[in-house]
């Protein structure tokens, strides 16, 4: 080879070759000009010096002898630009040619008439190849459409072997010595990084050189056997060596562990193997209700990879089928109403719901919130009457304000260990979380000067005073007919809206019962504000609903802290403008998109989309306007069907008619499984309504459930 | 100089009956051959848009391309993107009020109501949103001088704030806008003619200007024009092979001469008489939607001035570089603009006039090189001395009319050049001139993005 040799081509057509020993100053050496159109690329024979290929816009590629004026012959791509052309480095006659409308075509160079074999490698234009150095059979592609292919050309049909994806479109590609599945590549555009990857593992490259400013307009290793040193050159006007360990390696920097929650309440998580075996033994969340399963990737001993190693573990955690439940969820989300009546009503039948399902807590919420923003008048009033009534009590009762009061003043230990009994299925999910708010209530009952007789409960309340409190409604009905002394008149009034007459009667209760009904009021710890209205309700008599968002605004943030979402995106929806601007927009988004994700992996497509076009979330409403077409295909030709869904262009037939009139159905269109017949919901509804058989008379049986 | 009218209303078929010598061919190959198809074509339009409006019926002349450009169309305006519809709308109003393009704006004013657009933006561009308001600058650069076009620009557009754009936005704002300039040129080129009916809205076979033929323009050059033209016929066919078969007669021309050549054909684009009155008939409809309006096209090769640096094609391809910045930040619209530079670029029926099996695509090339000279983009692989050989004097000052000030577009001009070409043919120069006026400003607007992300 002679080192002094070098060619240019040049975008108006022209192909120079320089030597660098000439003694003059001006080392051009020839010049051809046969191309018409911009010359993309040319190529030295890998072993005869003379020998030079060049490939041009004008959709010719050229086989020049230097030391000859002309070229030798010429090779035709059908008037398709070639971007692209390289010799084979194995076989002497072969040369690859790549082309701008995504063919790659192999030629013998003594054969001019005719391409030995041509496929279609890439979507758009083919920028580059390059045969591998070793591999005989193997040809590297790289594309506009941002992938680099490995094709096997022994078979007689090209194979893809390896395909990786970039991230932005190809320019270069180029095998790395002695390395056999390793290639660097760079791209033209927007990305100016240089990469090499290794093909057997094509979602992150092995190394990185990140040097240039600008796009990297060329790239090649050093030497034919030295896989160490890489030069490159870029538009920002540099030229950079890059030695090999310096490159960054994006595998240190990427996260090795994964961790999915599913639906049910399992979890997996997957790490590397050396970090599971050590920490195995510690297992420090691990309950007797979650199984671990181990699941471990085989290494294969023929892969050899150098930088990684890629055994990692796979560990999956489940939770038992009860505690795991979702049913409360799936039900809840059914059988909601968000919209459509007035408020007062909409609180009702959702904490009818929530209570049916027996999530207390929640159902009391939601009787609370009707309260404030519907029936405030009545409530203000009523409140006014009892504070009254309870006199000196209330008053340092509200100052101290404690969570077990009310398990005391309920007072009943078998109701303690049902609630308790009740409470697991909840409870299971967010041990961590009902401790620490249990902490916090015990600081809270710290300092309280509350007598200690009203602490009749035993110690084991304190475990789960917070769930008890979730059934503690249930059982103050209960208890209006056994107790009807203590009478807890607010909790009547919530449930069943209770008459002037029932406040009369509970004006005549004594002061330390009344005390125990201030406290029932704040039937759960988040929500305080009943007690406190009740103080503010002595001087005022209405107060405006307004007055009370802060306090919906932290309930609903500590249902969401909870993990139950859905109970604060409900009350976002049902509430509507009235809560809205008190919680910022993004963190609604966070529940909405929170939600909609819960219940969408729950398959509930109706209720995620009702909830989508209630959302008063600008981001949350442009979900459902993206992705609004439906592609229909033709039952009679089964091809697409381009305009509408009911007449096809190519067949022009009515693709969908009603088997019962005859018309074509425009709008919703069902059929049966079995026998595909179908038309007009109304119609088919109708016809098997009076008939088992299918309409269009093919004697199928048809179902409609 | 006329003052702009559509140079063919649909009614001036009065010379119908003269263009007899070449209705055959017209037959052989313009409309009916493809009839079908092209009916096909304009039944899919009507499906999609409730109407066939006219630029359809006259580019159903060339349904290959009808097809592409209507599916850029929906996806442009119709279909998911970044952009909300109504804004797409307006978007496109401000570009065709650029060029003072009633019927583009009459169309899109309707258009944006239907969508629920709110009708006080209508009243002018101080009454559209601020966001909107900031994309004038660059309305107006790339409707007239794409070249200015820098990535200050860019950045101003985008610069983090109350009304900023984001670049996926911005990319579609771009195609929106260099697809309604040159669209535009497309209209004022062909005198496509407001649909009578665009208010009262039903009725697809209002005249088409197809049915009366365009090239009936024979009445206006008189009997002994038409020897004239039939000899410059003759001259270019002689010129087109003689450039196919030697292409390299002239070995000695230096890369200095060449570049020489490319000036030369940028100066002599000055002979083209610019007139920089404004038209004192404009609309107020229009003029509602303009800022600066004076604002116009400039020639960079003015005397003593400071010309702006050549941009050299080579650099920033439309295949290589536009395409995946486009199909980078919007999906799709990189493929189906792609698409349509390809079948435009291609379309041919190897026929000129009366003449079958002719190899036009040196034409073709002449054309769309130099709309691309007169926006300054040079090509170091074309001698643009080919365009002098093949263009003559008439046809360039049509191209550079149509495709820089297309309002100034008169029916004399239209007639004066390529007199005995067919109708379909001279739509066929129009769509060339629409795709490379929208390639060339899209590939400044791009290439400033590009430079603004780097």
């Amino acid at each position: 080879m002679d080192e002094n040799l070098l060619a240019t081509a040049a975008t108006n057509g022209v192909v120079v070759t320089w030597n660098l020993g000439k003694p003059s100053r001006n080392k051009q050496d020839q010049l051809f000009t046969e191309h018409k159109r911009t010359v993309n690329k040319v190529c030295f024979h890998p072993t005869e010096v003379y020998m030079l290929l060049s490939g041009s816009q004008d959709g010719y590629m050229k086989c020049f002898d230097l030391r000859k004026k002309d070229s030798v012959s010429t090779f035709s791509g059908q008037s398709e630009s070639v971007r692209d052309v390289q010799f084979s480095i194995r076989d002497y006659f072969t040369f690859a040619a790549t082309f701008e409308n995504g063919n790659v075509q192999l030629w013998d160079i003594r054969r001019p008439d005719r391409y030995e074999r041509m496929f279609t490698a890439h979507n758009g234009p083919v920028f580059c190849c390059d045969w591998h150095p070793e591999d005989r059979g193997w040809l590297a592609t790289g594309g506009r459409d941002k992938m680099v292919k490995v094709w096997d050309m022994n078979t007689t049909r090209a194979k893809e072997i390896y395909c990786v994806q970039t991230i932005a479109s190809v320019a270069r590609v180029k095998w790395r010595p002695e390395c056999k599945h390793h290639i660097a590549t760079c791209s033209m555009m927007v990305d100016h990084n240089i990469y090499v990857w290794d093909v057997r593992r094509p979602f992150i490259p092995s190394a990185m050189f990140e040097e240039h400013k600008d796009v990297t307009t060329g790239i090649v290793w050093r030497h034919l056997h030295d896989p160490y040193f890489l030069l490159s050159g870029s538009k920002d006007s540099t030229l950079y060596q890059h030695i090999f360990k310096d490159a960054s390696q994006p595998i240190d920097r990427a996260n090795p562990e994964g961790l999915c929650y599913s639906l049910y309440g399992d979890l997996a998580f997957a790490a590397k193997e050396s970090l599971i075996s050590s920490d195995s033994n510690r297992k420090p969340y691990i309950g007797d209700r979650r199984h671990p399963i181990f699941f471990k990737r085989k290494l294969d001993p023929t892969e050899q990879f150098e930088y990684i190693s890629s055994s990692s573990a796979l560990s999956v955690f489940e939770t038992d089928v009860e505690s795991g439940s979702m049913d409360w969820f799936v039900h809840t989300a059914k059988q909601y109403a968000l919209a459509g009546r007035p408020l007062a009503e909409l609180c009702d039948h959702n904490a009818k719901v929530a209570k049916g399902l027996d999530r207390n807590q929640v159902a009391q919420t939601w009787t609370m919130l009707r309260i404030i923003y519907s029936s405030l008048g009545t409530v203000s009033s009523t409140n006014l009457n009892h504070s009254m009534g309870k006199g000196s009590t209330a008053l340092p009762l509200m100052n101290s304000f404690n969570l077990k009061d009310i398990p005391a003043g309920l007072g009943s230990e078998s109701r303690l260990d049902r609630s308790k009994g009740e409470s697991r299925t909840e409870n299971i999910l967010m041990d961590s979380s009902s401790t620490l708010i249990n902490n916090e209530d015990n600081e809270e009952t710290e300092g309280s000067d509350v007598p200690a007789d009203y602490l009749l409960g035993d110690v084991e309340a304190d475990e789960d005073d917070l769930y008890m409190m979730d059934h503690e409604n249930p059982h103050a009905e209960e208890q209006e007919y056994s107790l009807p002394q203590e009478a807890f008149p607010l909790r009547h009034e919530i449930v069943d809206n209770p008459s002037a007459l029932d406040h009369l009667q509970d004006k005549a209760d004594s002061p330390h019962v009344s005390g125990n009904e201030a406290e029932t009021v704040s039937l759960t710890p988040v929500e305080s504000f009943s007690l406190i209205s009740i103080s503010h309700s002595l001087y005022e008599n209405r107060l405006p609903s307004d007055f009370f968002n802060p306090i919906v605004r932290d309930t609903l943030l500590f249902y969401a802290e909870q993990g139950d979402v859905q109970t604060a995106v409900s009350v976002l929806i049902v509430l509507g403008e009235r809560i809205r601007k008190e919680i910022d927009e993004q963190t609604q988004e966070h529940w909405y998109t929170s939600y909609i994700d819960l219940l969408q992996r729950f398959q509930l497509w109706n209720i995620s989309n009702e909830v989508i076009k209630l959302s008063t979330c600008r981001a949350i409403n442009c979900l459902n306007q993206a992705s609004t077409t439906l592609h229909v295909n033709c039952s009679n030709c089964k091809r697409p069907m381009s305009n509408r869904g009911w007449i096809c262009d190519r067949c022009r037939q009515c693709a969908s008619m009603c088997a019962v009139c005859h018309h074509v159905v425009k709008g919703l269109f069902v059929w049966c499984q079995g026998c595909s017949h179908g038309g007009h919901l109304q119609h088919i509804m109708k016809w098997l309504e009076t008939s088992s058989h299918c309409p269009a008379g093919c004697g199928h049986l048809c179902e409609y459930t | 100089m006329e003052t702009p009218k559509h140079p063919l209303p649909p009614g001036a078929g009065s010379g119908g009956h003269r263009r007899c010598p070449f209705r055959r061919q017209g037959a052989s190959n313009g409309i009916p051959q493809e009839g079908g198809e092209s009916l096909h074509q304009l039944l899919e339009a009507f499906l999609s848009a409730g109407r066939v409006d006219h630029i359809a019926m006259v580019m159903g002349l060339h349904p290959q391309y009808l097809s592409i450009f209507w599916k850029t169309q929906y996806l442009l305006l119709r279909m998911d993107g970044p952009l909300p519809y109504h804004k797409r709308h307006y978007i496109a109003i401000m570009a065709a009020a650029r060029h003072r393009c009633s019927y583009l704006v009459g169309l899109h004013m309707g258009e944006f109501l239907q969508v629920g657009g709110d009708p006080a933006w209508l009243q002018g561009l101080h009454c559209a949103p601020q966001k909107l308001r900031n994309l004038n600058e660059i309305n107006k650069l790339l409707a007239h001088r794409p070249w200015l076009i820098t990535k200050e620009h860019i950045e101003a557009l985008l610069k983090p704030g109350e009304d900023s754009w984001s670049l996926a936005e911005l990319v579609q704002a771009l195609v929106l806008l260099t697809h309604y300039h040159s669209l535009a040129s497309f209209v004022f080129g062909c005198g496509i003619k407001r649909e009578e009916d665009q208010d009262v809205g039903n009725g697809c076979w209002a005249p088409s200007p197809h049915s009366n033929s365009r090239a009936a323009s024979d009445g206006s050059m008189g009997g002994s024009g038409g020897t004239d033209a039939i000899q410059e016929l003759e001259v270019l066919m002689e010129r087109m092979k003689l450039l196919q078969e030697h292409q390299l007669e002239e070995e000695g021309v230096t890369q200095e001469e060449m570049a020489t050549r490319f000036e030369l054909q940028k100066t002599e684009s000055l002979l083209v008489p610019s007139s920089d009155i404004l038209d004192p008939s404009l609309q107020s409809n229009i003029r509602c939607f303009l800022e600066d309006p004076e604002f116009g096209y400039k020639d960079f090769t003015r005397r003593g001035e400071q010309a702006p640096p050549t941009f050299r094609a080579q650099d920033y391809t439309w295949e290589d570089h536009g395409y995946s910045l486009i199909n980078r930040l919007y999906p799709d619209m990189g493929q189906l603009l792609d698409e349509k530079f390809q079948v435009v670029y291609n379309l041919t029926y190897n026929t000129i006039a009366m003449h079958c099996g002719v190899d036009t695509s040196v034409l073709r090339r002449a054309i769309w090189n130099y709309v691309h000279c007169v926006f300054g983009i040079r090509y170091d692989d074309y001698d643009y001395g080919e365009v002098n050989q093949l263009l003559e004097r008439n046809l360039k000052i049509y191209i550079k009319t149509v495709a820089c000030y297309p309002e100034k577009t008169t029916k004399q001009i239209y007639t004066q050049s390529w007199r005995h070409f067919k109708h379909s043919e001279k739509v066929h120069i129009n769509l060339l001139l629409l795709e490379a006026r929208m390639q060339a400003a899209l590939l400044y607007a791009l290439r400033a993005v590009t430079r603004y992300m780097t």
